[in-house]
Order: structure tokens, then C-alpha cells, then sequence
């Protein structure tokens, strides 16, 4: 066990856990906030997606250990204009069903109109397909992504 | 899914001696429940569903779960609709375990499943939403010294000439302690606002599963709460022989290790310390009884048996004598399987038991079974024992657990350490996938002949495994010894065929199944239409007005079918170069949905470019969520059938996680297109009725593509493991 403080959503967190215990799970367990979702623990299904030092990170393959002072970002502290639009696009157009993977899904969506406001079809697909969706609400969180867009057009 | 054909599950409740039996277990169930009050038999008392703040807002409790097929906004409408509430003071919340009050009216007990949400529901909740408001009224009337029949509602406010305002909140106390009206007038169809209406309503859970907020099982964290994972054995059937856990205990965050039946339980202080813990146990299994079979003996055994007639399940006309006449013959085998739900939230449960009590917290899809299985382990009256329902990440059948195995679990958890530890059990993704209560293993062998463009004969050899053999609802539910969830779909095909035969064998196998999306239909579904599919083409007729002209019997098919050829403009569409589109239509849980699927073929498999589906359900509720029940449907159909399966070698699954078990992802998804029959029939589901189609019509399309129709699943060979 060790003693970490983490940076996260601009708050420092103490969390005292072994080192090698994933961000998630330092996330989680450590700083009680349970937006960001376990779903494979390998890197392969991005529910678990949030933001380190700005650019999205897999947290459960990420040991905590390896943070240090950067800033970590989870759903509960997204509030940047792009994260603003992405949910109000999700909402209008109803996305989630089951809703499990969805934080990772505006998170993923979020960074991609951060750093690209008019992404294609083909963007889309690049920056979201490590975001699994098993409820397949695909075609809902590509209309989203593009009325996002639209929106911050102004 | 489970009683899932629900035209089925409500015969046998009516009569007959099978629907004795879970009428008993239900009436145990109940007595044990004791509620005091003697409620009506169906119960729709505003009290047990509503609770109405003073803020006005009305949260509907709903018996089933919501794990994303939308039950919550579902039954909300209804509510709303006979209530005049305004929408935007719905909320919704699950109802907790109590089977008396909660009961699913298709099952007789409380449960979810069989897509029979809003169809199991639509008189009643409506009901509830018509008393409510004369209640309400009442209550106003009273208060103001009015006739309530001059006292009108709309959007959530009560209204009198006189000049008497006034919402819900401020009669609601008043209103909830009257009598409720045993037969309260519903609307007439013409008169309503919300149900049916395009736009009316917004699903109740998209905010919060937007922003983090939504709360599920996994985001429990209780004072003193452990988080427990259980090693199981790798092998379907295996036990502990004997077990080390000094490694285990020495990790840090580790508090205890106990034996339970299903394994070796690790307590700990948060999920990693107990996946170190787990991983740092020593354990030899004993496989004495363990399955020893794999995917690979089970096709050589299966295929064998296909060569064999089954017990017969039905049969019409003279079908060898037809098939001996000659034509054009055609005999194909189908090869299905195993597959896993993988829902994006792996199980997990939690319970707080102190000895005299047990509270048990989280996506339990049937809290009747469940709540008597944790009473039983723990000893415990059944009354001390509370269930309360949390959203899930998802199901597909997973959660609906007859043999009430993770519920066992639980309390077995609970139980070794002892009263007063809370418990949070974990499975992890390799848990949940190696876990088994899988679709099961499955062969078709299809023989037919076609003679002067006329499909003369027809029949299915079936072999799989049965999925309710053993537990409560084997007695239940079988026919004739069979499991009917294994060949629903395959006895009765919508088409005219006069000479027609369907038999199965059914297999044991040491390998936990269990229902899947849509459940027989995932694969009689594909079988029936490549199959008839395949005889058209030898028939030389087109596959949309071939399957018309003998639908004669079938109108909701042929509706379904011929909306989905406007839809996909069938007649007059220019194919793109390289492309084909091949059709299906499936009717499941009394829903009928025909799907039009172009597609080409790439390096990685087949490209579907996108999909055209028509959905026949009855009256339409929500249309926004059947459109998205028929999108995910689609995705999740499509993403099994191309690339998903579970392969056992040696009575041990393979696939342990996405990189092994390939799911479709955002890449590989079709633009979709939805259109919704009009329809006056009662509602049915919508949960799993947009899957069958997709496989067929897949297979169709490649077959017009001239790569042939797909014989054995996954589509892409390798895809997974």
C-alpha cells in the first residue's frame, strides 16, 4: 500500500492503495466517484474511458502509480463547452439504453470535438471504436456526435 | 425470453396441469409475502405504484427492470396518459420485490422477461394512472365543495369553473387514502396524448446515464462493505478438491477467504485487493465430474444425430412420400454456437445480512425466484428477506435467472463469512464470460423439395440442449418432454407447406445455458429464412413476392414484409455495384418484423452498409424507443451473427473478454431505417423481437452476392478466440 494524492476534476484525493492498482480503481474505490464504469479491465471496451492531463486515457489499464501530478478528468467533471454540447445531444436524440457505457461514450465524443468540430463519418468511427456499445446505440451516438457539432457551430 | 412466448406462458397459467405448478410456487411465494390486506387480482392501487410529492412530481414504480429497454419511460406513459399528468413531472424507479403487488401478469410471479413489459402491463398501469386521477378528483371535489364530474384535468392540474386550481401534490395524501375504483374508465384510443404520439414523451433515464448520475449494482460502496470475487472452477462441473490461501490473505486489502459451494470466495477491502487476493490462491480442482466435451465433439455428436429423425414435435402431410417424389432437393445443416450475453456491467449483487435480516441490493431480473432462494440459504422468513432493484448495464436474458444461481451465490457469500459483513459480489468480465448460461450449442439439419416453382416439402431436424431442463420451468413449460424454447419458430413457420415435419433431439450437456435475446429465434429465426429463402431462389421466384404468396394465413406477416419492400423501395432500388440485399421476416413474441439488409464483402467479412426494418408490435407506445429497440436489435444481432462465439475445448470456455469475443462496434454499424406498422392490436414487446431477422437476412444477401448462405456461425470464421 501506498499513499497517493490524486488530482481529479481540480479536487486532490487521498487514496492509499497498492501501486499497481489501476486508475479505475483508485477512481472508484479510492475517491468514491462511480461515473466511470469497469467493463473488460483490458482496454478493449472504453467504458472505462476519462481524460489525464487532457487526452483520454483507459484508466483500467493504467496503473496509479504512474499518474503522478497530472490532472485526471471523469465524467462528474466534464463541463468544457464540447462535453456541455455532447449531452445535450444525447439527450435530445435519447442515445443510452442501458446506459452502462455511455460516460465512456461522451467522454471518447467529447475529445473528439475538442480537437476536431466537424468530424466525418469517418472520424467518428476512428475516435469511437473503442467505445463498445453491447446495447448497439450506435447509430444514435453518431447522429449525436454530428448534432453536437452542429450545435457548437453556433 | 424465460415463459417467454408469452401466448404460451398465459395458456398454461389459465390451465391445464403445467401452469398449476408455478401457480403453486407463486402461491407459496405469496403466502409467504403474508401481506396482511387481501389484494385484488390484478392490483392497481395508485398506493402500491405512485408515490406523488408535494412537488407534484409522480414517480412511477415499475415491476420490471430497466436495463435499457426503456420500462421506465413505458410505463410512465401509461401512467401519465390516463392521469393527465404533464410529462415533465414523471419520474420513474423499480418497484422492490414483493410479488403480491409487482407480479408480471404474463408470468404470475415478479419477473422480467419474453419482451412482455408493456404487454403485460398496458391495461393495468393504465388503470392505476385512471384511478389515480379519480382519486385525485375526488379529493379535490371534497376540498372544494364541487360535484367532481365539473372538475376537469390537463398537463398535471386540476381544475372547476369556479375558479378552483389546484395540482397533484396538494391532494395526493387525501386522494392515496381512499378507496380505489375496481374498474376506473379508461380512454378510448382516439383520446390519447402521450401513448402513440410521435415527440409526446423523452425517455425518464437519458440525463443520468448521460453524466455519471444513473446508479448501478458496481457503484455500491457501503461503510464496512467488502467486495467479494469468487474463484470458480475453469472447467463446467468442476469442484474444489482442495485449496491454499495463505498467498491470498497476505495481500493487502484482503480480510478473509472462505470455501463457498460454487468456489473459493475472496474478501476484501475494494475490487483490486480482491482480484490480487484471487489471483494469489492456490487451488486443485477436481474435475471427476466435470464436462469433458468441447465445441468440436459436440458438432460430430449433434451432426450425427441430425442425420436421425428427433422426437417429433410436428408434422403435416406426408413428408417423406413428398420428398421421395424428387424435384429439386435440397439439404442443408445450420451450425450455431455457443454464445455469451457479455452486458456491458458483468453481474454483481450486493447484501447486508445480520443475521435476523437480509437486504440484498441490485439488476435482479426475477425477484420471486430470487428473493425464495436467498431466503432459503440464509435460513431467513421470507419476509425478512427485502430485495430492492437497481438498473442494470444491460441483460440479454443473463440477469433472467431460473436456476437462481447468482442469487445463491450471494447469500452463500454472505453466509461463510458471517452476519453483519455487507457484501458486494463481483464478477469480472472473464467471470461473466467464462461463467456459462450460454445460447445454447445448436444444429438444424433443413431437408426440402421444391417441384414446379412450388415448395412441396419442408423439414427441421433440431438438435441442441434444452434451456429450461431442471428448473422450475421444465415442468412448467415443456411439451411432451421437449423444451419448447428450443424449436419456438421451427414447429410452426408462417409459410404454406403442405408437406411439413419438425423434429428434435434434445441433448445434455454439462455446459450452463440459458436464454438469449430473442432465445429459440436466434436461430430458428435464421434457419426458417435462409431456408425458405434458399428453396425460393430454386423455385425462381423473387424472395419478397414468393414469401407473400404464401402468407396466405399470416397477414401481420405479409404486412410486416410488404412495409419493409416500400420502405427499401424493393422493386425499383438501384443496387450499388458489388452489393446485394436479401430480406427476412420473423414474427417473436407476437411481434412481427420483416428487415431488408444490403451488404458487400470485404477482407474482414461482410461490410452491411445498412437496414431497412418494419415493425409490427400493435398499438405503438413509445415509437422513439421502438425505433431504438429495433437499432440495437439490429447492432446486436448483427455483431453475433458475424463475428460472436464461445468455444468450449475440453469443458472449459474459451473467450474470456472483447479481444476473444469480438463485438460489433461503431465501425461496423449500418445506417438503419425503422418504419412502424400502424396497428390496433394489443401492444407486445419490442426487446427482442429486432433480432431474429437480421441473421437470415444477412445470409440472404449474401447468397444474392453469390458468396452462398452462411451454414455454420460466426460469419467470420476466427473472429473470436
Amino acid at each position: 500500500m501506498a499513499a497517493f494524492t490524486l488530482k481529479i476534476n481540480g479536487q486532490a484525493r487521498q487514496v492509499d492503495l497498492d501501486p499497481d492498482t489501476p486508475l479505475l480503481w483508485a477512481i472508484r474505490d479510492g475517491a468514491g466517484l462511480t461515473g466511470t464504469k469497469y467493463g473488460c479491465g483490458v482496454a478493449q471496451c472504453g467504458a472505462c474511458t476519462v481524460y489525464v492531463d487532457g487526452q483520454t486515457v483507459r484508466s483500467c489499464s493504467m496503473p496509479v502509480s504512474a499518474i503522478g501530478t497530472s490532472e485526471i478528468t471523469t465524467i462528474e467533471g466534464l463541463d468544457s463547452r464540447e462535453a456541455k454540447a455532447v449531452q445535450a445531444a444525447w439527450v435530445a436524440l435519447d442515445v443510452p439504453q442501458c446506459g452502462y457505457c455511455q460516460s465512456g461514450q461522451v467522454m471518447s465524443a467529447t475529445a473528439l470535438l475538442s480537437i476536431n468540430p466537424t468530424p466525418t463519418d469517418r472520424d467518428i468511427d476512428l475516435a469511437m471504436n473503442g467505445n463498445i456499445c453491447r446495447c448497439a446505440t450506435y447509430v444514435r451516438i453518431r447522429a449525436a456526435i454530428h448534432g453536437a457539432a452542429k450545435t457548437l457551430e453556433g | 425470453m424465460t415463459v417467454h412466448d408469452t401466448k404460451l406462458s398465459r395458456r398454461t397459467m389459465l390451465k391445464g396441469g403445467a401452469g398449476l405448478v408455478l401457480g403453486a410456487y407463486v402461491a407459496r411465494a405469496e403466502r409467504l409475502f403474508a401481506q396482511a390486506a387481501t389484494p385484488p387480482k390484478i392490483n392497481i392501487a395508485p398506493n402500491t405504484f405512485l408515490i406523488i410529492k408535494p412537488d407534484n412530481t409522480v414517480t412511477v414504480l415499475c415491476k420490471g427492470i430497466e436495463f435499457g429497454q426503456g420500462p421506465f419511460t413505458g410505463m410512465a406513459t401509461l401512467v401519465a396518459e390516463e392521469l393527465d399528468a404533464d410529462w415533465s413531472q414523471m419520474r420513474a424507479d423499480h418497484a422492490p420485490s414483493n410479488p403480491q403487488l409487482y407480479k408480471n401478469l404474463a408470468f404470475g410471479m415478479q419477473g422480467t422477461g419474453g419482451s412482455t413489459a408493456i404487454a403485460n402491463s398496458y391495461i393495468q398501469m393504465r388503470q392505476v394512472g385512471a384511478a389515480a386521477r379519480q382519486m385525485l378528483v375526488a379529493a379535490a371535489a371534497d376540498a372544494w365543495q364541487v360535484q367532481p364530474g365539473e372538475i376537469t384535468v390537463e398537463n398535471g392540474v386540476i381544475k372547476h369553473a369556479s375558479g378552483h386550481e389546484g395540482r397533484f401534490g396538494e391532494f395526493a395524501d387525501k386522494a392515496m387514502a381512499m378507496p380505489v375504483p375496481t374498474d376506473p374508465k379508461l380512454k378510448d384510443p382516439s383520446q390519447f396524448r402521450l401513448i402513440g404520439k410521435e415527440g409526446a414523451v423523452k425517455r425518464l433515464d437519458s440525463a443520468d446515464k448521460t453524466n455519471g448520475k444513473a446508479f448501478y449494482t458496481l457503484d455500491i460502496n457501503e461503510p464496512d462493505m467488502l467486495t467479494v470475487l469468487v474463484a470458480r472452477s475453469p472447467k463446467f462441473g468442476g469442484k474444489v478438491a482442495s485449496f491454499d490461501a495463505t498467498a491470498a490473505k497476505a495481500v493487502a486489502g484482503v480480510v478473509d477467504v472462505k470455501q463457498v459451494p460454487t468456489g473459493v470466495a475472496v474478501y476484501a477491502k475494494g475490487f483490486w485487493p480482491a482480484k490480487m487476493g484471487r489471483e494469489a490462491l492456490k487451488i486443485t480442482w477436481d474435475d471427476s465430474k466435470a464436462e469433458k466435451r468441447g465445441s468440436a465433439e459436440l458438432l460430430q455428436q449433434f451432426r450425427g444425430l441430425s442425420k436421425t429423425a428427433g422426437k417429433l414435435v410436428k408434422a403435416e402431410g406426408k413428408f417423406e412420400e413428398s420428398m421421395a417424389k424428387g424435384g429439386r432437393v435440397i439439404e442443408v445443416e445450420y451450425v450455431f454456437p455457443y454464445l455469451a450475453h457479455a452486458a456491458m456491467e458483468p453481474l454483481n449483487a450486493y447484501l447486508k445480512w445480520d443475521g435476523d435480516t437480509a437486504y440484498a441490493r441490485y439488476g435482479c431480473q426475477f425477484p420471486t425466484p430470487d428473493h425464495m432462494a436467498i431466503s432459503k440459504v440464509l435460513g431467513l422468513p421470507i419476509e425478512k428477506v427485502k430485495i430492492d432493484v437497481l438498473l442494470a448495464g444491460g441483460s440479454f436474458g443473463r440477469r433472467a435467472q431460473q436456476s437462481t444461481h447468482q442469487a445463491i451465490e450471494l447469500a452463500e457469500v454472505a453466509k461463510a463469512i458471517g452476519p453483519g459483513k455487507p457484501v458486494k459480489l463481483v464478477w469480472t468480465r472473464e467471470d461473466d464470460m467464462r461463467g456459462g448460461y450460454y445460447r445454447p450449442y445448436c444444429v438444424h439439419r433443413m431437408r426440402g423439395a421444391v417441384r414446379d416453382g412450388k415448395i412441396e416439402a419442408w423439414s427441421d431436424t433440431i438438435v441442441t440442449q434444452s434451456i429450461m431442463k431442471g428448473s422450475f420451468f421444465e415442468s412448467i413449460m415443456f411439451k411432451d418432454g421437449l423444451d419448447p424454447t428450443s424449436y419456438e419458430g421451427s414447429n410452426e413457420i408462417p409459410y404454406d407447406v403442405e408437406n411439413f415435419r419438425c423434429d428434435m433431439h434434445q441433448v445434455d450437456v454439462g455446459v450452463p445455458v440459458l436464454w438469449w435475446r430473442s432465445v429459440g429465434h436466434t436461430h430458428t429465426g435464421y434457419v426458417v429464412e435462409a431456408f425458405v429463402d434458399e428453396l425460393l431462389e430454386a423455385a425462381g421466384k423473387d424472395p419478397i413476392e414468393g414469401r407473400l404468396a404464401l402468407l396466405s394465413k399470416k397477414p401481420r406477416h405479409a404486412g410486416a414484409l410488404k412495409a419493409v419492400a416500400e420502405l427499401a423501395d424493393w422493386k425499383n432500388y438501384k443496387v450499388p455495384a458489388g452489393r446485394a440485399r436479401g430480406v427476412a421476416v420473423v414474427e417473436s413474441f407476437d411481434t412481427f418484423v420483416a428487415q431488408v439488409v444490403e451488404l458487400s464483402m470485404t477482407d474482414d467479412g461482410p461490410k452491411v452498409h445498412k437496414v431497412w426494418c418494419a415493425v409490427d408490435c400493435g398499438v405503438a407506445v413509445n415509437p422513439d424507443i421502438i425505433r431504438a429497440q429495433m437499432e440495437g436489435g439490429i447492432g446486436f444481432g448483427l455483431g453475433h451473427i458475424l463475428y460472436a462465439e464461445q468455444r468450449i475445448d475440453a469443458g472449459a470456455p474459451v473467450s474470456g473478454n472483447f479481444d476473444t469475443y469480438r463485438s460489433l462496434r461503431i465501425n461496423e454499424m449500418p445506417e438503419i431505417e425503422v418504419v412502424i406498422v400502424k396497428s390496433t392490436e394489443k401492444p407486445s414487446g419490442v426487446g427482442e423481437p429486432g433480432v431474429p431477422p437480421l441473421g437470415p437476412a444477412v445470409a440472404n444477401a449474401l447468397a444474392k452476392l453469390g458468396v452462398g448462405r452462411p451454414r455454420q456461425l460466426p460469419i467470420v470464421p476466427g473472429a473470436s478466440a
